[in-house]
């Protein structure tokens, strides 16, 4: 470009001279670059596989096959023998994802830190993860059982005279939701342990603190907001209960939770509209407690554990 | 809180000694801690002065040896029954508790009064006057504030003995200097009796009535500043204590208190420290500071030509090196404007040149030996 060019041209040719910050600046400042297309894929993932079917499904419970759009949900909510299904799921549920968290917290306690033997005893702790619903109930079924090792040797010990009945009934189920469901609240309540700043429960041994009383004030009240977490996901692992509840339990009875209520409507009767609105109550249930959990939660202190406050 | 109760009128640390493995962490640790007297642990890092304060505070028990305050031992008690403060590294403040619930903590667990717990925790606080913060969390303070509910939280219990682990070391220049004088002014106005671990010399030397010089887990030198400063015991001391200038050299002759050493043709007279033969292996060290600067003349006792080769700009004195004919390099600082390249005449004063025994195969320019290195740097192995 020679010297002589005219003004205009310079101008064109130069970046644009307003006060305000190029355009791509701007929107860099609030994250948004290039970068975010390394996220397309995840979207992608999340409006197909899980966006779609359920608004799919929400559209289908609204279109029953007889009656108006909320017939399906009042047909649900108006059989005791159907609405008693979330009583049933939320009774093995709860119980289940609290002794979960609560048995994980003293174990994690004690597991934190280095000690010979840690990576054998936590794979111990895991590998019912590994196993899978069916080979749980599996074991149970044989262990369990009226003629398995348990019975046997309480019959053994004279204990009792005739098999203790923990299979195909409450407990069966209860017992495959804590094999199935403690692993993942140990590691998470393990993750959340090592996040607290163990120089925090030295400064209060030298405050005077005994071990309960640093427990207490210390690590417990940093530990709550990722205990609340943990028991909501262990709370949505349990409530969803299918396989067990069929296997182990006694899905016609005592352990017949809202997903075998939603199965039967699909599968055997091939009312998808109602099977739909029934995993729509379902949602809804997880929904609530979630929220009372998290609501509970957010008054909690939710900052860095870290050493430096 | 005015003027703590000691509790005790000495504090004895008996061959106080921790392995990690089979590494000494801290061996054979021997000291008697006066009430009211400020200590400072003193070493580069891994020499066992942490784990010295661990041990005292019963974090970390002892492999051997013994604490005693007075008649009682301690060293069997747990933490929370020795009722020493201590303030960490890293404030250790508990993140969901405001300044006033942290301060006001130790006194709780001690289940005194409410009266009493808000009273103390009150006055801890106005004493290192962050009242109107009493209500925030630790995370909205600044490190400075922080460290000063550390404190707060340690001195509100009235403890027989403070323990701070390098309290300032993650404080920035300016904040380290007005919180050495904020330590030193709560020691003399509370009469605490101190325990302080550092890496950092000008902060021992400014702030404690004893020094404790620890290398590779064991103790080199307990004294007052004063004896560090002017007559270090050994060179790791001098190499820790200032003394930039430490040259290996060779015994030529030793008469009384005046000993002639020399390397590569180089010439001193110093003083000796320790027992030194004609023919021994020495390191010779001098200040910076002690290191005169002078036009070019005539040759005189302890006097090199010398040419300038860096300066560094310090405010009213420059820092410089300099290369002496022999090629032996020289820390100087000095108040004249030399520039590199200048020749100068170097002298120092025999009284300021310090000659210790080499006792080992370590060499001052190399980084000094971590615990677990060489076992040929250990006194009691080479003579």
């Amino acid at each position: 470009m020679s010297v002589t060019t005219s003004p205009p041209a310079t101008a064109a040719a130069g970046p644009p001279q307003s006060p305000r910050a190029h355009w791509r600046h701007r929107l860099a400042e609030r994250g948004v670059d290039g970068q975010l297309w390394l996220l397309a894929p995840a979207v992608l993932f999340v409006m197909l596989l899980f966006l779609y079917p359920f608004f799919y499904g929400l559209g289908l419970s609204f279109q029953p096959t007889k009656g108006g759009p909320f017939s399906d949900y009042a047909r649900f909510f108006g059989d005791s023998y159907q609405r008693g299904t979330i009583w049933t799921t939320l009774g093995l549920a709860l119980p289940a994802a609290l002794l979960n968290v609560l048995a994980s917290v003293p174990i994690a306690y004690r597991m934190r830190g280095r000690f010979r033997g840690k990576r054998l005893v936590t794979i111990l702790l895991v590998v019912p993860i590994t196993l899978g619903t069916v080979l749980t109930a599996q074991g149970l079924l044989n262990f369990l059982g009226p003629t398995g090792w348990f019975n046997r040797v309480l019959m053994g010990l004279q204990l009792t005279d005739e098999p203790v009945r923990l299979i195909h009934n409450y407990w069966g189920v209860f017992f495959s939701l804590i094999i199935t469901g403690f692993p993942f609240a140990f590691l998470l309540v393990l993750s959340y342990l090592s996040g607290i700043d163990p120089t925090l429960e030295r400064a209060a041994a030298t405050l005077g603190a005994g071990w309960w009383q640093r427990f207490r004030t210390v690590t417990l009240p940093l530990l709550m907001p990722g205990l609340a977490t943990t028991f909501c996901l262990t709370f949505v692992l349990a409530f969803s209960v299918f396989p067990s509840a069929v296997l182990v339990g006694n899905p016609a009875g005592e352990t017949r939770v809202i997903s075998i209520a939603a199965y039967q409507a699909a599968y055997e009767q091939y009312d998808y509209p109602y099977a739909s609105a029934i995993a729509m109550v379902m949602g809804a249930i997880e929904l609530v407690i979630i929220s009372v959990v998290l609501l509970a939660r957010t008054r909690l202190y939710t900052g860095s554990s870290g050493g430096k406050g | 809180m005015t003027g703590t109760t000691p509790g005790f009128s000495q504090l004895r640390l008996d061959g106080v000694s921790r392995r990690f493995g089979s590494q000494d962490a801290l061996t054979g640790l021997d000291l008697t801690i006066q009430a009211g007297e400020f200590i400072a642990l003193l070493g580069p890092s891994g020499c066992g002065k942490s784990t010295a304060l661990n041990c005292l505070a019963g974090l970390l028990p002892l492999t051997a040896g013994s604490i005693w305050q007075d008649e009682r031992r301690v060293d069997t008690l747990p933490p929370e029954r020795r009722g020493f403060g201590m303030v960490f590294q890293n404030y250790a403040l508990f993140p969901h508790m405001s300044v006033r619930a942290n301060v006001a903590f130790g006194l709780r667990m001690r289940r005194l009064p409410r009266d009493e717990i808000r009273r103390r925790a009150a006055e801890a606080i106005r004493l290192v006057r962050l009242e109107e913060h009493a209500g925030k969390l630790p995370g909205q303070l600044s490190g400075g504030q922080q460290q000063r509910v550390a404190i707060a939280r340690a001195v509100v219990l009235e403890p027989s003995l403070v323990l701070m682990d390098e309290p300032l070391s993650n404080l920035d220049a300016k904040l380290r200097l007005e919180m050495r004088t904020e330590i030193r002014r709560l020691h003399q106005s509370l009469g605490l009796t101190t325990v302080y671990v550092t890496h950092d010399q000008e902060e021992a030397l400014s702030l404690a009535d004893r020094l404790v010089v620890l290398r590779a887990g064991r103790v080199q030198q307990i004294g007052p500043p004063q004896t560090l400063h002017t007559r270090p015991a050994n060179w790791h001391v001098a190499d820790f204590m200032g003394y930039r200038n430490l040259w290996p050299m060779r015994a030529l002759s030793a008469q009384g208190a005046v000993v002639e050493v020399e390397a590569d043709g180089f010439r001193l007279v110093g003083d000796p420290v320790g027992d030194i033969a004609p023919g021994d292996a020495v390191i010779a060290g001098v200040r910076p500071e002690d290191v005169r600067v002078d036009d070019p003349g005539e040759a005189a006792t302890n006097t090199t030509p010398a040419e300038i080769e860096v300066v560094e700009y310090q405010g009213r004195e420059l820092a410089a090196e300099a290369r002496t004919a022999a090629g032996i390099r020289v820390h100087l600082r000095t108040d004249r404007r030399v520039a590199p390249g200048d020749a100068v005449a170097l002298s120092i004063d025999p009284e300021r040149l310090l000659i210790f025994p080499n006792d080992s195969d370590e060499h001052p320019s190399a980084p000094l030996v971590d615990p677990t290195g060489s076992r040929l740097s250990e006194p009691g192995l080479v003579g």
